[in-house]
């Protein structure tokens, strides 16, 4: 597997204004340096910026100021080297789910029997053996984010870029792949880099949680979390784990409230 | 009745089924009934009589393969042409704002009016029958096609970037297939616009098609022939609509899972 090292340098955005409004400042300039195989949650209120700083380590959104750097080389545009699971379900509907995870590998020009086989190998790591040929209309928004992760793994990608990939689904299914995708980042390793809004989520999937300010963003808490691996769903109930959990609770509370009378 | 309550499958054919028998019916008793007058209207039983003989003494089979062929081929070329350049334009905004404008403009020019023009151009021949569905079908593929492509998903887009697409991959691997069907049922609406135009086509300078026959007929006072005329046209079109749609399910089974 993969992995690389991530460098942002001063990397800040600024939207400009529409109709009269005046710029809006999205994110204040950030540095941040995520190790190889570190698995890193930002955590922070709607609005702070954490997917606009996703979408610029991407190449989907170019930063108003500052550098993104992966493995030394800047990033400039979209590409295979940074895979990427959304929070809407973007499956292609006219492919099938083998077909969806082997879309990248096609782009390769990958031998179509070396696809096969990282096909299948990942429909079993992600519990969709018999779901091959299956429309993604015909599965559950877990299936599907399922399919969207074993897609974007399948790539190879030094980096795994996740914009709140649980967020739309059940709590229950919720928790069933937070420990599906950790059990992939502790057997294989992955450089991941993981937006959400959920606290619970950001302390149990990371090994480092970093914590936004309301708009405009800028990084305002970086802390480890050195909870062991393998994690096991029951550690959320831990006094270490509610711990932290109640630190993050009263960081981002107040930037919510901050964010909330800035409306 | 409640609004949007589905209807049954039995139900829906027998309601289809009885809106032709009515309006045969209420046709039949305006005509034999002598409401209205032989020489304005013929009564279906002629209408199936005149048809008979037209089949069968006139060649009117000929003239209604003539006809179709017209169709197809100015279709086809149209679609040739229409279809690459709208999802060039749907896809690349600089191409769409150089021909969107011009193609606006275009699209309201109505083909019947060009038939004299391109007899000029092109004689009386086929070339000029297959110019005017090609003029009066090209402008509207296009436009239809660019406002269809240009609505392709942002975030399928995006997600094919991520995945290591180029923005060749991208318009080939996203935006051509996630929108075939619709560009398919672009494609079926023209071409029951294009039956609109041969029609108007044949009935200058033309010596043979269901439009000739149409305005021969009128000549004859013979309405008999041009309802059957006018009938064999609707049918062709709902036969050429059915096998559209179950080409379309055939080919796009992911629209219907």
């Amino acid at each position: 597997m993969t992995a690389g090292t991530l460098t942002i340098r001063g990397v800040s955005r600024v939207f400009p204004g529409s109709r009269g409004a005046g710029p809006v400042t999205a994110l204040q300039p950030t540095d941040l340096t995520i190790a190889a195989n570190d698995f890193i949650t930002i955590l922070g209120p709607s609005g702070c910026g954490k997917s606009t700083l996703l979408r610029i380590v991407a190449g989907l959104d170019q930063p108003t100021s500052g550098e993104v750097l992966l493995n030394g080389r800047p990033v400039t545009r979209p590409g295979a080297d940074r895979g990427m699971v959304f929070q809407s379900y973007t499956l292609f509907p006219w492919l099938t789910v083998a077909e969806n995870i082997a879309f990248g590998l096609r782009e390769k020009g990958m031998a179509e029997a070396e696809q096969k086989e990282i096909v299948a190998s990942y429909i079993a790591k992600v519990g969709l053996r018999g779901f091959e040929n299956h429309w993604p209309k015909q599965l559950s928004g877990g299936m599907q984010q399922r399919t969207a992760i074993a897609r974007a793994l399948a790539n190879d990608p030094a980096i795994l870029l996740l914009d709140e990939p649980f967020g739309a689904l059940d709590n229950q299914t919720r928790g069933l792949m937070q420990e599906l995708l950790l059990g992939i980042w502790e057997r294989e390793k992955k450089t991941v880099m993981f937006v959400t809004h959920d606290i619970e989520e950001s302390i149990f999937m990371a090994s480092r949680c970093l914590v936004m300010s309301a708009r405009p963003g800028r990084i305002k808490l970086d802390l480890p979390i050195d909870l062991p691996h393998p994690r096991h769903y029951r550690m959320k109930t831990s006094p270490e784990f509610s711990a932290l959990k109640a630190r993050l609770t009263e960081e981002i509370r107040a930037e919510a409230v901050l964010a909330a009378e800035a409306h | 009745m409640r609004p949007l309550q589905p209807v049954g499958n039995t139900t829906r054919i027998l309601l289809g089924i009885s809106f032709f028998v009515l309006f045969f019916a209420a046709w039949a008793v305006a005509t034999l009934g002598g409401y209205v007058p032989k020489i304005f209207l013929a009564d279906p039983i002629t209408m199936v009589k005149d048809g008979w003989l037209l089949l069968t003494k006139f060649g009117f089979a000929h003239d209604i393969a003539i006809t179709i062929w017209r169709v197809v081929g100015g279709f086809v070329l149209a679609a040739i042409v229409a279809v690459p350049l709208g999802i060039l334009m749907g896809a690349y905004k600089p191409i769409e704002a150089f021909f969107e404008p011009f193609v606006s403009f275009a699209r309201y020019l109505p083909a019947s009016a060009f038939v004299p023009l391109l007899i000029l151009w092109a004689g009386i021949g086929e070339k000029q029958k297959l110019a005017v569905i090609f003029v009066g079908s090209v402008f509207q593929i296009v436009l239809m096609v660019a406002v269809a492509v240009g609505q392709t998903r942002r975030d399928l887009v995006e997600a094919a970037y991520t995945l290591g697409s180029g923005d060749g991959g991208v318009v080939r691997r996203v935006m051509i297939p996630m929108n075939a069907p619709e560009i398919a049922e672009i494609l079926r609406l023209v071409l029951g616009w294009a039956w609109t135009y041969v029609i108007v086509a044949e009935f200058i300078g033309s010596s043979a098609g269901i439009g000739h026959m149409i305005i021969d007929s009128q000549a004859l006072m013979a309405t008999g022939q041009i309802i059957f005329g006018i009938i064999v046209i609707g049918i062709i079109g709902l036969v050429s609509d059915f096998a559209f749609k179950l080409v379309n399910r055939w080919l796009f089974p992911w629209r219907l899972a």
